[in-house]
């Protein structure tokens, strides 16, 4: 069990800037998710806390040891791949075993701490198994299993369930919450999916072009993000952003008046999809509703505010149709206000 | 990692670059010094003692021709031979193994091989002969029949060295994705078309290679002219071999080394020219 | 089939039924003539080599093997100085396939796996042995061999058969080592493995195969090699260098023996490389 700091990692390849001063601290026995697009620095972010990669500046310290210079065998942690690396010439026992073997475990705690580890992922059939007759769904234990087996103090995962179909995914998702706190390790967990880190992260480390937007519980950064790209990149349908002109303190869309943070000026206006209902009598801010799509659970419209595209999430039971206008209500503590010139949220009034 | 380890890949190629500095350029440069080296200093008395032999021009003519013959017909029989391997249901992988055996096969046996069957009282004359066409034993070797011999020989390499081109070119075929002759095909082209405008060009880097090692071996050739004729029918490493062997005369051995050289280069960059594939037509 | 092609409605049918299988019966046909091509050669040194003196003179001869025994192949090998070719052919191709894949695969592993300064230069030198009669380089150093004492050794012979194996050893390891995850090695560097451990435990045995081709194909390369190996011998001559020097003068049984002698292991070993040719020269030939 350990901490982690990442501190000021800055990260180069060539020209391009793959972390920009990154700082992010991950407590002890805490799981945190670095979740981004493809190419925001996350995976750089894991090799770099793993010793893959070798930092251009910045500290990484584990437990309070300074692992910066270090190799990876020596920083005490572990990893699960994303495509498991699972070696495919051992057995699944000996893929299992072997972070204990490098330790010079004794053989007999070698098969006590295998056997546990097994069980925890539920591999225990198929121990002598080569992993090539294995699916990737049991490979993927295989690597959760040999990640767990040595009692890391820091667990790494790098889009350990991308490899899955999306049945299997949900499945193991759950397990691997499961079975991660019950291990109770510090985890650091890169993904580009955010159902996944919503679902399994105690804290978001929301990433962008090499650097951190926002951290907070899953619940922090789908509420209120901090910028303009951490709520278009967070839910489904996206937020929407709604560009308004705010005069004396309130921002004007249709006959609704807004309270609005800033004096005056540009700013957009952060909308879930899901915060705002279909007024009853067609008053509110009018929207005007193009492609109506029944998704079982909910209808999902997409429309126009004020000339500018939205996505509005409606009950499965209302009438809708393509071409009308309907009547929004919003509530205002929900809303989020960004300043359209540097897509950073401003604080609520 | 990579400021902290930059020193390993060095260390790794380190040897081998030794190496072929030690066997490969020192040697080369040694050739062409030594092919320049006369009595008195720098002087072209090797290559005018070269171009002066009576083989000289003979061998020129002889492993010209013999590239000449021989490389177009390799590459035509192993673009047969591949596509009738490819429109093979079973048995694929056994008929890829007979029709590679003579890849591990050195030019000196091939000959053997050959000489086997076309000695004097050897298969083809008897096959002959109780056909009723031959009389009885014939030569068909000798210095006296010119072109029976250069056939043999043309025969032998044809035989030996077009498995190298048949592998080379089916693992080019590999890597052409069935598709695009499927696509071709939809849109109505007839096999013949489908080969020559879909698969032809596709497989020009691989030909290229197949034709860049082909020629500069062929260039090469010696021993199997060796089985067959003897030195009967002269050829430009032959003539290096017997200088520097026999006539213990390394500088014009030497010069024809280098000669074989600026002809090995000269085709090399030839294909390189002629059969280039611009990075962005490929797959 | 013109014959059918008036008939309206059964021929369409018929044809349907026979045209492939008039195909596959040319297909196969065609097959065989290559295979005969391939094979008949073969079979007819072998009988060249197993007919002694008998079998070579007689006429006309039969395609049937009659007077064939073992007796002529013991007697050429016990004539002197065969043995030891056989031996010193060993001996080198041996020394090749350890000396390429000792150079080669490193270099192999370098280009595979790091992006590094030179990594260009390197690959153009390796290409450039291709375009180079490299057998012709063993001219100019039969001076310094003699001076160092390496002129009519085999182990002066697989140096230069080296020069041959160990561009095509580089190029085919390179491919190897990258056909192999890095993320093997990483999860093995992750899980305490130093970087020789992990090449050790994690790449080695997935690169084994494919090493043991890259072998056997040096092994070929210089077992088949005749052109350095008879300019660098004299006394101790591989097995061609010996059989070149003996074309001459040595009986033709004798000769088609020595063939036999050669094409045997070659056969062999590609038929046990099979799997592999197509993926090592399709890489080799890039």
């Amino acid at each position: 069990m350990a901490d982690i700091v990442i501190d000021r990692v800055v990260k180069e390849f060539g020209s391009f800037r793959a972390l920009q001063e990154v700082s992010l601290n991950v407590r002890d026995g805490e799981f945190v998710a670095l979740l981004g697009p493809s190419g925001c620095g996350k995976t750089t972010l894991l090799r770099i806390i793993a010793g893959l990669e070798k930092q251009d500046s910045g500290r990484i310290v584990i437990g309070g040891r300074d692992v910066s210079e270090l190799a990876p065998r020596k920083r005490g942690l572990a990893m699960v791949f994303q495509n498991y690396a699972v070696f495919p010439h051992m057995t699944v026992f000996e893929n299992v075993a072997f972070g204990l073997r490098m330790q010079k475990v004794t053989q007999d705690e070698v098969k006590r701490k295998v056997e546990r580890a097994a069980a925890l992922l539920h591999i225990e059939g198929y121990l002598d198994r080569y992993p090539a007759k294995l699916s990737g769904g049991q490979r993927q234990r295989v690597a959760v299993a040999r990640a767990l087996a040595v009692e890391p103090a820091v667990l790494l995962m790098d889009e350990p369930l991308s490899n899955l179909d999306a049945l299997l995914r949900l499945e193991m998702r759950t397990e691997l919450k499961a079975v991660l706190r019950e291990a109770g390790t510090t985890t650091i967990y890169v993904t580009h999916d955010q159902t996944e880190a919503m679902g399994l992260a105690d804290r978001i480390a929301v990433m962008y072009g090499g650097r951190i937007d926002q951290i907070g519980t899953p619940l922090e950064v789908y509420a209120t993000p901090a910028t303009r790209f951490v709520g278009g990149f967070l839910g489904s349908p996206p937020m929407n952003f709604i560009k308004v002109r705010c005069a004396q303190g309130t921002a004007r869309i249709g006959d609704t008046a807004l309270p609005c943070p800033a004096a005056g000026g540009e700013m957009e206006l952060g909308l879930r999809g899901e915060d705002a209902s279909l007024a009853s009598n067609g008053s509110g801010i009018p929207f005007d509703v193009r492609v109506v799509e029944p998704m079982g659970s909910h209808l999902l419209l997409t429309g126009a505010i004020d000339g500018q595209l939205a996505r509005i999430v409606a009950p499965p039971t209302a009438t809708v149709t393509a071409g009308e206008r309907v009547g929004l209500t919003v509530d205002p503590a929900r809303l989020t206000w960004i300043d359209g010139a540097t897509g950073r949220a401003v604080a609520r009034a | 990692m990579s400021s902290r380890t930059s020193w390993i890949p060095y260390a790794l190629i380190a040897p081998s670059v030794l190496f072929l500095a030690a066997f490969f350029l020192v040697p080369l440069v040694q050739t062409v010094w030594l092919s320049f080296s006369g009595d008195e200093g720098l002087s072209l008395v090797n290559y005018q003692r070269m171009a002066g032999d009576l083989n000289f021009s003979l061998a020129i003519q002889n492993t010209f021709l013999l590239t000449l013959v021989v490389v177009p017909i390799q590459v035509a029989l192993a673009l047969v031979m591949a596509t009738m391997v490819s429109k093979l249901e079973k048995g694929r992988d056994i008929a890829l193994w007979i029709l590679t055996i003579p890849l591990g096969i050195s030019d000196l046996a091939a000959g053997l091989a050959w000489l086997s069957l076309l000695q004097n009282t050897g298969y083809l004359n008897s096959a002959l002969y109780a056909l009723g066409i031959i009389p009885g034993p014939v030569g068909w070797l000798s210095q006296e029949t010119p072109w029976s011999l250069f056939a043999a020989i043309a025969m032998a390499e044809i035989w030996r060295a077009t498995a190298i081109v048949l592998v080379i070119l089916i693992a080019g075929l590999q890597l052409i994705p069935k598709e695009f002759s499927e696509a071709a095909e939809i849109f109505g082209a007839q096999p013949w078309t489908r080969f020559r405008r879909i698969t032809l060009p596709l497989l020009k880097p691989s030909l290229q290679s197949a034709l860049i090692l082909r020629t500069v071996l062929a260039f090469e050739v010696f021993a199997v002219v060796y089985a067959l004729g003897g030195r009967n029918f002269p050829v430009l490493a032959g003539e290096a071999y017997t200088w520097q062997n026999e006539n213990q005369n390394y500088g014009v051995a030497a010069a024809y080394a280098v000669l074989i050289m600026a002809i090995s280069l000269a085709a090399t960059a030839l294909y390189l020219r002629v059969l280039r594939t611009r990075p962005e037509q490929l797959p | 089939m013109t014959a059918t092609t008036s008939e309206v409605q059964p021929a369409t049918a018929a044809r349907s039924m026979t045209l492939p299988s008039a195909r596959r019966l040319l297909l196969w046909t065609g097959m065989a003539v290559l295979f005969a091509w391939v094979l008949v050669p073969i079979y007819f040194v072998a009988l060249g080599a197993f007919g002694g003196r008998l079998g070579v003179f007689r006429w006309p001869k039969s395609i049937w093997p009659s007077d064939v025994s073992f007796a002529p192949m013991m007697q050429f090998l016990a004539i002197e100085g065969v043995f030891n070719a056989l031996l010193n052919s060993l001996i080198a191709a041996g020394l090749t396939v350890v000396f390429s894949i000792l150079l080669g695969a490193p270099a192999g592993y370098a280009l595979a796996r790091y992006a590094f300064r030179g990594q260009n230069a390197y690959r153009l030198l390796v290409l450039l042995t291709r375009a180079f009669p490299l057998a012709i380089l063993a001219l100019p150093l039969t001076v310094s061999f003699i001076r160092l004492g390496l002129y009519d050794t085999p182990f002066g012979v697989s140096l230069i058969h080296t020069v041959l194996a160990l561009p095509f050893a580089a190029l085919v390891t390179q491919s190897l080592f990258m056909g192999i995850p890095r993320e093997y090695e990483e999860a093995a560097w992750v899980f305490g493995c130093t970087r020789f451990q992990a090449f050790w435990k994690v790449v080695m045995p997935l690169a084994l195969p494919g090493l043991a081709a890259t072998a056997i194909f040096a092994f070929v390369i210089s077992w088949n090699e005749v052109f350095a190996a008879s300019i660098l011998t004299v006394r101790e001559r591989t097995l061609t260098a010996y059989l070149l020097k003996i074309l001459a003068e040595s009986p033709l049984h004798y000769r088609f023996a020595g063939g036999f002698i050669l094409i045997l292991p070659s056969v062999l070993f590609i038929f046990a490389v099979r799997k592999y040719l197509f993926a090592v020269w399709g890489i080799a030939s890039k």
